[in-house]
């Protein structure tokens, strides 16, 4: 049906895929340390040994968790599992709230306390008007 | 095979079509804008700032779809040695390439009010930022290979290079932790949009595509020009 330089060149892209894809997988896979933008709090409390570098940490704002006082404002990183304690000088996003995605990029002072320099509020991929969501709440 | 392919009756269509292709998406992104601009409700967390999605998600989707059918044609120029396969690969990139700037672009307005940055090193945005680069190489070989053998090979193994990183940033977003939310829009278990805010987003879909298909054909119908002018009628 086909010629044999066309099998032949068809056999040579497939195998050009093949080993980029293998390349590509096994590249990520030793990566991947570096290719997550943050660590959830259960991450960072099984973390063998306690880096000096600047990390991020990511998960819910704990409800009622939020203090805000003249300087500083602390909250509590969570993933259900695990909890982290934030201090942070600074403003916040406009979406940063309780109950909701936040990452947070600064340095651990121990395994349960975070020094944030950065604060990140994560949206989640939920979209509706507000209409569509007070009906939920109301449920 | 391909005899469907022949230039002149190809040329015909592309020389009227875009025309009607033009008309067709003034109407269509008109009814879009419309519904995302001005019908389509605010977003109960980030209010007005959810209507740069309408721009951003198609312009991604498109540009993500333009690379694998580029890919997907100069294989298959590369394989059965079918020129015009390259022409069409050729014709379509620039707008993917444009739209992929514009993605990159209205995240970045859009991660300002929301995320608190404009630029975030995580696994999503970085995966876009790359396609971009293996489209500007594609586009720039173009230019820059004289010989037609060269170009050919040259512009099919970057798009298999750049092949590989489609499927990471589809899902970078599950695969590992990233700043940019998952997607929203599944077809086989249930979308976390409202319909209301589905709609206008199909809609600019839509108006995105008729334009790169404007575009495409004007691009096609300049390199079929070109072939006319060296005399030739066929491929």
């Amino acid at each position: 049906m086909y010629g044999r330089k066309v099998k032949l060149r068809f056999l040579f892209v497939v195998l050009v895929l093949i080993t980029l894809i293998l390349t590509a997988f096994l590249v990520l896979k030793s990566l991947e340390e570096n290719v997550v933008y943050f660590q959830s709090p259960s991450e960072i409390k099984a973390l063998s040994e306690l880096d000096k570098k600047k990390i991020r940490v990511g998960g819910m704002v704990k409800k009622n968790s939020i203090s805000v006082n003249s300087s500083e404002i602390n909250f509590i990183i969570t993933d259900f599992k695990n909890e982290i304690n934030v201090i942070y000088k600074g403003s916040v996003p406009n979406l940063f709230e309780e109950e909701k995605g936040v990452v947070a990029e600064g340095f651990l002072k121990d395994r349960n306390f975070f020094s944030a320099t950065k604060i990140l509020a994560k949206h989640d991929e939920n979209y509706m008007p507000p209409e569509v969501k007070e009906a939920l709440g109301e449920k | 095979m391909f005899k469907f392919f022949e230039p002149n009756k190809i040329f015909q269509i592309t020389s009227k079509a875009p025309r009607y292709v033009l008309i067709l998406f003034v109407i269509i992104l008109c009814i879009g804008l419309t519904e995302a601009l001005i019908l389509s409700p605010e977003d109960y967390k980030q209010s007005d700032a959810v209507r740069i999605m309408y721009v951003h998600v198609p312009a991604a989707w498109i540009s993500l779809g333009i690379f694998s059918s580029i890919t997907l044609l100069s294989i298959s120029g590369f394989i059965f040695k079918n020129k015009n396969f390259f022409l069409i690969s050729k014709s379509l990139a620039p707008s993917g390439f444009v739209f992929n700037i514009i993605a990159l672009v209205t995240g970045a307005i859009w991660g300002k009010p929301t995320w608190g940055t404009w630029w975030a090193w995580d696994a999503r945005i970085t995966s876009m930022l790359i396609l971009a680069l293996f489209y500007a190489m594609y586009l720039i070989s173009w230019r820059i290979f004289e010989s037609e053998e060269k170009v050919f090979k040259i512009t099919t193994f970057i798009t298999i290079l750049g092949i590989i990183n489609v499927p990471i940033i589809k899902y970078s977003v599950d695969w590992w932790n990233t700043l940019h939310q998952p997607a929203s829009i599944n077809i086989l278990s249930k979308s976390s949009i409202h319909s209301s805010m589905l709609f206008p987003l199909l809609i600019m879909t839509a108006a995105f595509a008729l334009f790169s298909l404007l575009i495409f054909l004007m691009k096609y119908n300049t390199e079929l020009i070109k072939i006319k002018n060296k005399g030739l009628d066929r491929l």
